[in-house]
């Protein structure tokens, strides 16, 4: 072969620049998995089953948004004795109350960027102008 | 040459007199079909507009919709002279809704306001008005009309008629902020959010969303209210002097129907034909 002392160097410098993201990411903490907060007030159920909701939260935001909107259906979901009202705001934030570090965590490991809090209020922002009545 | 030519103005004379005379045909062969297809929309065209002249806009009487139809009766009478009542359900609505308040009048956002005679009933006649229609404003909200021009021109179904209240309700989820439902409203019932709402609504009600920029509001007569069994927020602020009226316009011993039944009411540009919900004693 000739060049051998640059051909093959070289072939390893490639190697290692194509690899960058795999092994970059491997060593950095970008791949941590998240962990999300869980709710500050110790509620240990939700509406439904912790991989279900993992897996299908948005599904169910999205089949209540039409129920409440669409079908006038807005009668509580009760679990185990526990009423929910249909409802972001209304349901979910009640116990996850800290979207920052519920909602974000995994929404920005998975580069995720729902709309929700373009409209809807976080209890951050709640709690900035609280109602006070 | 000569005998081709002679053939040749023949074969086009008969084929351009075939042509011509060929939507004639079409024309007397299909008549009964296309008679059929015109006669009711003709006929609905015609009625729509004497329906509204002869009942003198209660388009309820010929409702198209049956099931509950929810209205609201507005008897001005309580409110002349009270523009603090007038101001206070206002104040109840777009505190529930998270209603922004701003000033400017191009960017304000409305659900219930209240405006002169003139500007709520151009139809009436305001020519020597009394002292009480022109000292006084009117209140204004969504007609949530049975014939909603909006529902007909929104292109992505943001806004409908709710089948089961008749409320003509909006999904924000949907709504891209075209702007075709406030062409197409002719009472001014939509607002549009030309920029972020939140910085000027001084306190949220943590059980309703803001709006985001670039959608379209408006009047939802109170739709979670009602699922909780309230009333609507400004039936409720003005209730002292039971100025609004809230109920099914379609059962008949409802008391808004029993209150229709009694006082001579208007609506508001009747001749339209979108047989608004919201009647005024004036």
């Amino acid at each position: 072969m000739y060049n051998k002392r640059f051909i093959i160097p070289g072939l390893a410098i490639l190697v290692l620049i194509v690899t960058f993201p795999l092994w970059f990411n491997a060593f950095s903490k970008a791949s941590a998995v998240p962990k999300p907060e869980l709710p500050p007030g110790g509620e240990k159920q939700c509406v439904a089953s912790i991989p279900e909701m993992r897996a299908s939260h948005m599904v169910m935001l999205n089949e209540w948004r039409d129920a409440v909107l669409r079908d006038e259906d807005r009668v509580a979901v009760t679990v185990n004795g526990k009423e929910y009202r249909k409802g972001l705001q209304m349901a979910c934030m009640q116990c996850h109350s800290n979207k920052e570090k519920f909602c974000d965590s995994c929404h920005e490991y998975a580069s995720v960027k729902p709309y929700c809090w373009d409209c809807h209020l976080t209890p951050a922002v709640l709690a900035t102008k609280k109602e006070t009545h | 040459m000569d005998k081709q030519r002679r053939k040749f103005l023949k074969i086009a004379g008969v084929t351009a007199l075939a042509g011509l005379s060929a939507p004639a045909v079409i024309k007397l062969t299909s008549s009964p079909a296309l008679a059929s297809s015109e006669t009711p929309g003709e006929a609905a065209g015609h009625a729509a507009p004497a329906e509204a002249h002869g009942a003198e806009g209660h388009g309820a009487e010929q409702a198209a919709h049956t099931g509950v139809r929810l209205g609201m009766l507005i008897d001005m009478r309580k409110l002349y002279g009270r523009p603090d009542l007038m101001d206070k359900a206002t104040a109840a609505c777009h505190k529930v809704h998270n209603v922004p308040h701003i000033e400017n009048k191009k960017n304000e956002i409305k659900w219930l306001w209240h405006a002169p005679f003139e500007n709520v009933f151009p139809e009436h006649s305001s020519y020597h008005e009394s002292k009480v229609t022109a000292e006084n404003d009117f209140m204004v909200l969504c007609n949530h009309c049975d014939e909603p021009p909006c529902v007909r021109v929104c292109p992505t179904k943001a806004t409908f008629r709710d089948e089961k209240t008749g409320i003509v309700a909006m999904d924000f989820h949907r709504c891209i902020g075209c702007r075709f439902c406030m062409m197409g409203c002719p009472y001014g019932a939509r607002s549009f959010n030309w920029m972020d709402p939140r910085p000027y609504i001084k306190e949220y009600n943590a059980d309703f969303p803001t709006r985001m920029r670039g959608v379209v509001e408006k009047c939802n007569f109170c739709g979670e209210r009602l699922a909780l069994g309230q009333e609507p927020a400004c039936v409720e602020a003005v209730k002292e002097v039971g100025a609004f009226v809230f109920g099914d316009l379609n059962d008949p011993n409802s008391e808004i129907r029993q209150r229709l039944d009694q006082d001579h009411t208007i609506q508001r540009k009747p001749s339209l034909g979108t047989k608004p919900s919201v009647f005024y004693i004036v």
